[in-house]
C-alpha cells in the first residue's frame, strides 16, 4: 500500500503532484467553502450584533452567549431525551446485537440487512409513521374502542418523541454492539463457566467489558446526530418540546437574529465536541484498538 | 439481559455447576427459555422496525379520506399525487438534486480517494479528519453553514459581477439560492461519504495486478482504466446510490438552502404540517420508500456479487498454490 502510490506517482515527480493536487481540487474547495469558512463565519457572527433588518452586522460583543441561558430550555431538553433515548437504543439494542452475534446462525446477515435497510429509507416517511399512529386515529382510538378513558393523548409529548427516536436511531446502536460482541473471544465465556460463574456473572465481569466499546461508539452514534434533530421534535413534538434544532431554524430562519443562532450553533457544536471528547477519553483509557478505528 | 436473567436464577446456577464439573454442555430448560427470550425480543423489534412502514404502505391503497381512517382499498390517492402539479415539480427537483449531487460526489470523492494514496501521511491525517467531521456534524449545523456561506458568497459576488457585466451582453446574472445550493450543500456529505466508501475498497485491493499492468509496460493512464477503475467500480456504484438516496430524502439542509425551489421532501413536511393530512402523503411517501429501496436493492446485489467474485478469486489462488 506504502511503496504503491510511489510506483503510480514514478513517471516524472513535479507532474505527478500537480496531478495529486488537481485531483484533490474539488474536495478542497468544498471542504474549505462549506465547511471551514461558514464555521468561521458562524464564530465571528456569535459575537456580533443583529441589524434591524435581520441578518448580521458587525460588532464584538460577548451578549449572544449571555443571551443563551434564554434558550436554557431548548438545550436541556434536547440533552434529558438524547440521553434518555441512547439508554433506551441500549437497552433495546444489546439483546438484540447479542442474538445477532452468537445465535442467529446462518440467517446473521440477512438479518442484519434488515436492521440497515428501515434506517438507509425516508427518515421523514418513518417519522411520519408514527405520526398517524400516535395520532388521535392511531393507538388512543384503538385503546379508547377498548374501553380505556380519557382515551390518552401520545402525539405532541416527549413520549412520541422518545419512541421516534429510538425507532430511527436504533440500527446505530446495534451495529457497533454488534462488532463488539461478534469479536468477542468465545474462549473466554468458556473460561468463565470453567470457573464457576453463573450465566449472569459472566455477562456481567467478562461479556458486558468487552463490548463497552461497542457501547460507548453506540451511544456516541446515536447522541451525536439527536443533538441536531429537528425532524422528530418537530412531527412528533407538534413543537410544545422544543429543541435546540427547533432552536436554530427558529433563530435563522424565522427571526433572523443571525448572531445569536450562531451563538446557539457554537454552542451546540460544544456540547458535540465535549461528548466526543469524552468518549475519546474514555475509549482510549480502556482496552480499545480496533472497534474504535472500524468506525 | 436483566430480564432473561430474572426469568431463571436457580437452574441457571445448577446449569453452571454442571458445566464446572465437567459434564455435556448444559442444554437444559435455563438455556431454552434464555435462547426464547432472545428469540422474542429481537422478533419484537423486528416488528418495531417494520410494522410502521407497512402501515404507511397500506394507508396509500386507503379509499378514504383521511390518513389515520382505512376505508377501503383503492388507488385514489396515487391519482391524486401524480395529478398534482406541484407534488411532481418537487419530484422532478428532488431527482435532480438527487442524481446531480450522487454524480458530483462519487467523481469528486473517488479522485479524492485515489489523490489520498499519494499525499504525506500528515496532509492525508487532515482530510480525513475533514471527512469524518462532514459525516458526523448535525445535519442542522451542515445546513446553516452552508446557508451562511451561500448569503455571504452572493453579497459580495453578485454585486461585482454587475459592475462588471458588459451592458451589451444583457442583464448580468444574479446568483441565488436553489436547486444548485441544495446540491451544493449535500454534496458536502455525501462526497465525504463515497471517499470513505473507496478508500476502504483501494485499502483492500490487490496492488499485484496494478505493478504486473506496470511490468507490461502499460501507461499510469491504461493502468488506472483497465486494472484499478473496474475493481475500484462496486465502491462507486455503492457511494453513487447511497448518495441518491441520502439526497433524494434529505430535509433539514435542503430546507436552509432551498430558495425558492421546493423538494419532495420540503412538500411533504409542509403539507403534514396542514391538516387534514389525507392518504396523499402515504401515497408519496410509498414512492419515495420504492425508490430509495430499489437503490438499496441494487447496491446489495452489486456487493453481493462482488463478495462472490472475491470467494473465487481466493479460492482458485489457493488451488493455484497447492
Amino acid at each position: 500500500m506504502v511503496q504503491g502510490p510511489a510506483a503510480v506517482a514514478a513517471p516524472g515527480r513535479g507532474r505527478g503532484r500537480a496531478v495529486t493536487a488537481l485531483l484533490l481540487t474539488p474536495t478542497s474547495l468544498w471542504y474549505l467553502l462549506l465547511l471551514l469558512v461558514p464555521l468561521a463565519i458562524l464564530i465571528v457572527f456569535s459575537f456580533g450584533e443583529r441589524s434591524p433588518v435581520g441578518g448580521y452586522h458587525p460588532g464584538l460583543t460577548l451578549e449572544n452567549y449571555l443571551r443563551l441561558p434564554t434558550r436554557q430550555a431548548a438545550f436541556v431538553n434536547t440533552l434529558v431525551l438524547a440521553v434518555a433515548s441512547t439508554a433506551l437504543c441500549a437497552l433495546l439494542g444489546y439483546p438484540l446485537a447479542y442474538y445477532l452475534a452468537t445465535r442467529a446462525g446462518s440467517r446473521r446477515t440477512l438479518l442484519l440487512i434488515l436492521i440497515a435497510l428501515p434506517f438507509l429509507t425516508s427518515f421523514l416517511i418513518r417519522t411520519y409513521a408514527w405520526f398517524t399512529i400516535l395520532g388521535a386515529n392511531g393507538i388512543p382510538a384503538i385503546l379508547g374502542a377498548l374501553g380505556v378513558s380519557p382515551r390518552p393523548v401520545l402525539l405532541n409529548t416527549h413520549f412520541a418523541i422518545l419512541i421516534g427516536i429510538v425507532y430511527n436511531y436504533l440500527p446505530l446502536m446495534v451495529f457497533p454492539l454488534y462488532v463488539s460482541l461478534e469479536r468477542l473471544d468465545k474462549r473466554l465465556l468458556e473460561a468463565s463457566k470453567d470457573l464457576g460463574a453463573g450465566r449472569w456473572a459472566t455477562f456481567r465481569q467478562v461479556t458486558l467489558p468487552l463490548s463497552a466499546p461497542g457501547l460507548i461508539s453506540g451511544a456516541l452514534l446515536v447522541f451525536i446526530p439527536m443533538m441536531g434533530e429537528y425532524i422528530i421534535p418537530n412531527m412528533l413534538g407538534g413543537g410544545k418540546v422544543f429543541f435546540v434544532g427547533n432552536a436554530l431554524v427558529d433563530l435563522f430562519l424565522q427571526s433572523r437574529n443571525w448572531p445569536f443562532g450562531s451563538a446557539a450553533a457554537i454552542g451546540l457544536i460544544m456540547v458535540v465536541l465535549i461528548t466526543v471528547s469524552i468518549y475519546l477519553f474514555l475509549t482510549s483509557r480502556g482496552r480499545v484498538q480496533r472497534e474504535v478505528s472500524q468506525l | 439481559m436483566a430480564r432473561s436473567t430474572a426469568l431463571a436464577p436457580a437452574p441457571e446456577r445448577r446449569a453452571a455447576a454442571t458445566a464446572a464439573a465437567g459434564a455435556r454442555p448444559p442444554t437444559d430448560r435455563a438455556t431454552r427459555v434464555v435462547g426464547a427470550v432472545f428469540r422474542g425480543h429481537s422478533a419484537l423489534i423486528y416488528l418495531f422496525l417494520y410494522v410502521p412502514i407497512a402501515l404507511v404502505i397500506l394507508f396509500s391503497f386507503n379509499a378514504g379520506d383521511f390518513a389515520g381512517e382505512l376505508r377501503g382499498l383503492s388507488l385514489r390517492w396515487y391519482g391524486e399525487a401524480f395529478g398534482d402539479r406541484f407534488v411532481m415539480k418537487a419530484l422532478q427537483t428532488s431527482l435532480i438534486v438527487a442524481f446531480a449531487s450522487a454524480t458530483l460526489a462519487t467523481a469528486f470523492g473517488t479522485i479524492a480517494a485515489l489523490a489520498l494514496q499519494r499525499v504525506p501521511p500528515a496532509l492525508r491525517a487532515v482530510y480525513d479528519g475533514l471527512t469524518y467531521i462532514a459525516i458526523v456534524i448535525p445535519g442542522i449545523v451542515i445546513g446553516i453553514a452552508s446557508l451562511v456561506f451561500f448569503v455571504n458568497a452572493f453579497d459580495w459576488f453578485n454585486p461585482l459581477v454587475g459592475s462588471l457585466w458588459p451592458g451589451s451582453l444583457g442583464e448580468a446574472p444574479v446568483l441565488n439560492l436553489g436547486i444548485p445550493t441544495v446540491i451544493g450543500a449535500h454534496v458536502l456529505f455525501t462526497m465525504a461519504i463515497v471517499i470513505v466508501l473507496v478508500r476502504a475498497r483501494l485499502a483492500g485491493m490487490d496492488r499485484t495486478l496494478v505493478e504486473a499492468s506496470y511490468d507490461l509496460f502499460a501507461t499510469p493512464w491504461r493502468t488506472f482504466i483497465q486494472v484499478t477503475l473496474p475493481q475500484l467500480a462496486p465502491a462507486m456504484l455503492a457511494g453513487y446510490l447511497l448518495s441518491f438516496v441520502f439526497s433524494f430524502d434529505e430535509y433539514v439542509i435542503a430546507s436552509f438552502v432551498k430558495g425558492q425551489d421546493t423538494t419532495l421532501p420540503i412538500l411533504v413536511f409542509s403539507q403534514i404540517h396542514r391538516p387534514p393530512v389525507t392518504p396523499k402523503i402515504n401515497a408519496i411517501g410509498t414512492v419515495i420508500l420504492t425508490i430509495s429501496l430499489s437503490a438499496l436493492f441494487i447496491v446489495q446485489l452489486i456487493y453481493r456479487r462482488q463478495t462472490r467474485q472475491a470467494r473465487a478469486l481466493a479460492e482458485a489462488a489457493a488451488a493455484a498454490e497447492a
